[in-house]
């Protein structure tokens, strides 16, 4: 008689458990990493590593100040390039357009998401580096670029729709035209959602390293200009881990700690932004 | 439906509203609809929910544009000048609008007032200021937010809100002001000091207030509209809407048996 009680009970404690169990795998995975990068890529992490040049094989020390300066560099070509069009292009989604334009916009940029980054790198290889016949800084930011479009658009579109109508009517009603009522106070009002969303992009192709491997390339100096290759981050870590060298490896990690820690600080700067909005907006 | 013209006639007609038909795609929405708004006289419009009377109040200052497939057809003049082919900007400088839910831009008290100037092309400087000082004292609103012009906006009570909204609208000095419900969110009390605010604005402007609220239609209007179904159903001086209705829903309507 108490049966079937106990065997409700018995299944509700299973699921419970299977569901923490799962829980618990998923946030571990994460903290190993965390902790594993920490611990080896912590401890090779010196100031030498962050303002040094790379020094030839078998000569200990040396760092990675150029590919320190030279991801900087892809990542501005690839804001400068795919922020403005991707945030304009997500105003003409929210705002703007009739049905059949905007969806097919909205297609392709889902599409283009989807893409592998390697393909971005195809593309931005047979557009720069094939014409210019050789890897440059400028093609890695576009292939960047490429992929910031996007999501920049689908996330400033987001956020803009996430504005109350009533703002723009608001405005209409002032007087305002509509491209005025948009700069005055429907961007504005969306601001820092779109500023989040553009800093979660950048900070996802930060660690892009297949479309910079036949883009920007690597450089084991200074790169002397923009259309010169250039050593990034990504590549190096990809370079160093997979060569032969204990010293090499030990830098991939403080790399790799690097790169992690870049993206763990646009991720809590985006989180403070958002924060900030809700306490001052309702 | 009958057509009245009657109350504009005794005295000048601000807007003057003939045979308006509209549609929301294949939907009619209003029929027929003709009727005169006084100048510097209160006009409310009463009816059930989905009547028409938010519908009307935006054509009149052609906000209905901005749904898609909305359509107006007929003849609307403000001070004999056809709304439908005047210049948009210019004709929603002339008429403002406050609506139902309070929508103070996510700027500061003072930026809230000056951006209708600013849209309108008025010069930065004292005179801005001075205006948006101007404004607030016309919405009774200076006194509780003097000391905090540059704070956001959005830490005001809705009811100071919705003043901010009204100041807002009067800061471009329009000579219609169009209401869509704007107590239908506040307490008793806010409510009344917007009603206070409308009778001293009579002097100034021509007001047309959208409300469910009969007792504030009763209160504050010089002529009632009875919306019903998209149809004008009466159109007279308040106190006879309400004393003397002519026609049978309407009497149904303001003594409560339906709606």
């Amino acid at each position: 008689m108490n049966r079937p009680f106990f065997m409700r009970k018995l299944v509700n404690a299973l699921m419970l458990s299977l569901c923490g169990v799962c829980a618990l795998v998923s946030v571990s995975v994460l903290f190993i990493i965390l902790g594993y990068l920490l611990w080896n890529g912590g401890r090779f992490l010196t100031w030498t590593f962050l303002t040094r040049l790379p020094t030839p094989v078998g000569e200990p020390g040396g760092g990675m100040a150029n590919a320190i300066v030279g991801s900087g560099k892809v990542l501005l070509l690839a804001a400068l390039t795919g922020v403005p069009v991707g945030f304009v292009g997500g105003i003409y989604l929210a705002e703007f357009g009739g049905r059949v334009f905007p969806f097919l916009v909205r297609y392709t940029a889902d599409l283009l998401n989807g893409v592998p980054s390697i393909v971005m790198g195809i593309f931005a290889y047979t557009v720069v580096v094939l014409p210019m016949h050789h890897f440059s800084t400028l093609a890695g930011g576009l292939a960047l670029g490429a992929m910031l479009i996007p999501i920049v658009l689908r996330s400033t579109e987001e956020f803009l729709r996430a504005v109350p109508q009533s703002l723009r009517e608001g405005a209409l009603a002032l007087g305002a035209s509509k491209s005025r009522a948009i700069a005055t106070v429907v961007i504005p009002a969306g601001f820092q959602g779109i500023a989040t969303g553009i800093l979660l992009a950048l900070a996802r192709v930060a660690g892009e390293t297949a479309p910079l491997i036949f883009t920007s390339a690597n450089n084991r100096f200074w790169s002397r200009g923009w259309n010169q290759p250039t050593a990034t981050l990504p590549v190096m870590i990809w370079t160093y881990a997979s060569s032969a060298y204990e010293d090499w490896h030990r830098q991939a990690w403080a790399a790799g700690l690097i790169l992690l820690m870049l993206v763990l600080v646009a991720n809590a700067g985006a989180r403070l932004i958002l924060a900030r909005r809700t306490s001052v907006a309702r | 439906m009958v057509s009245q013209e009657t109350p504009a006639k005794r005295s000048t007609a601000k807007i003057q509203v003939r045979g308006l038909n509209f549609y929301y795609g294949p939907r009619q929405a209003l029929y027929d609809i003709s009727l005169g708004i006084a100048e510097k006289k209160i006009t409310a419009l009463i009816g059930p929910s989905g009547c028409g009377k938010s519908t009307f109040l935006r054509t009149l200052n052609r906000m209905h544009e901005l749904v898609r497939q909305a359509r107006a057809e007929g003849q609307l003049l403000l001070d004999g000048e056809d709304i439908m082919s005047m210049d948009v900007t210019r004709l929603r400088r002339r008429v403002g609008m406050v609506f139902q839910k309070s929508n103070p831009f996510p700027k500061t008290i003072f930026e809230n007032v000056a951006y209708g100037l600013r849209v309108n092309g008025y010069p930065k400087g004292r005179p801005l200021a001075d205006l948006v000082e101007a404004s607030l004292k016309r919405a009774a609103l200076w006194d509780e937010v003097k000391d905090s012009l540059h704070k956001s906006a959005y830490a005001l009570s809705g009811g100071q809100q919705q003043r901010l909204c009204i100041a807002r609208a009067l800061a471009v000095n329009p000579e219609v002001l169009l209401l869509d419900e704007p107590c239908s969110a506040l307490d008793p009390i806010a409510t009344a000091k917007i009603e206070e605010l409308l009778f001293a604005l009579r002097e100034s402007c021509t007001i047309v207030i959208v409300t469910h609220n009969m007792q504030q239609a009763a209160r504050v209007a010089d002529y009632t509209g009875f919306f019903l179904m998209g149809r004008l159903v009466e159109f007279d001086e308040t106190k006879v809407v309400f004393t003397r209705p002519r026609r049978r829903e309407t009497e149904d309507y303001i003594t409560g048996r339906f709606g």
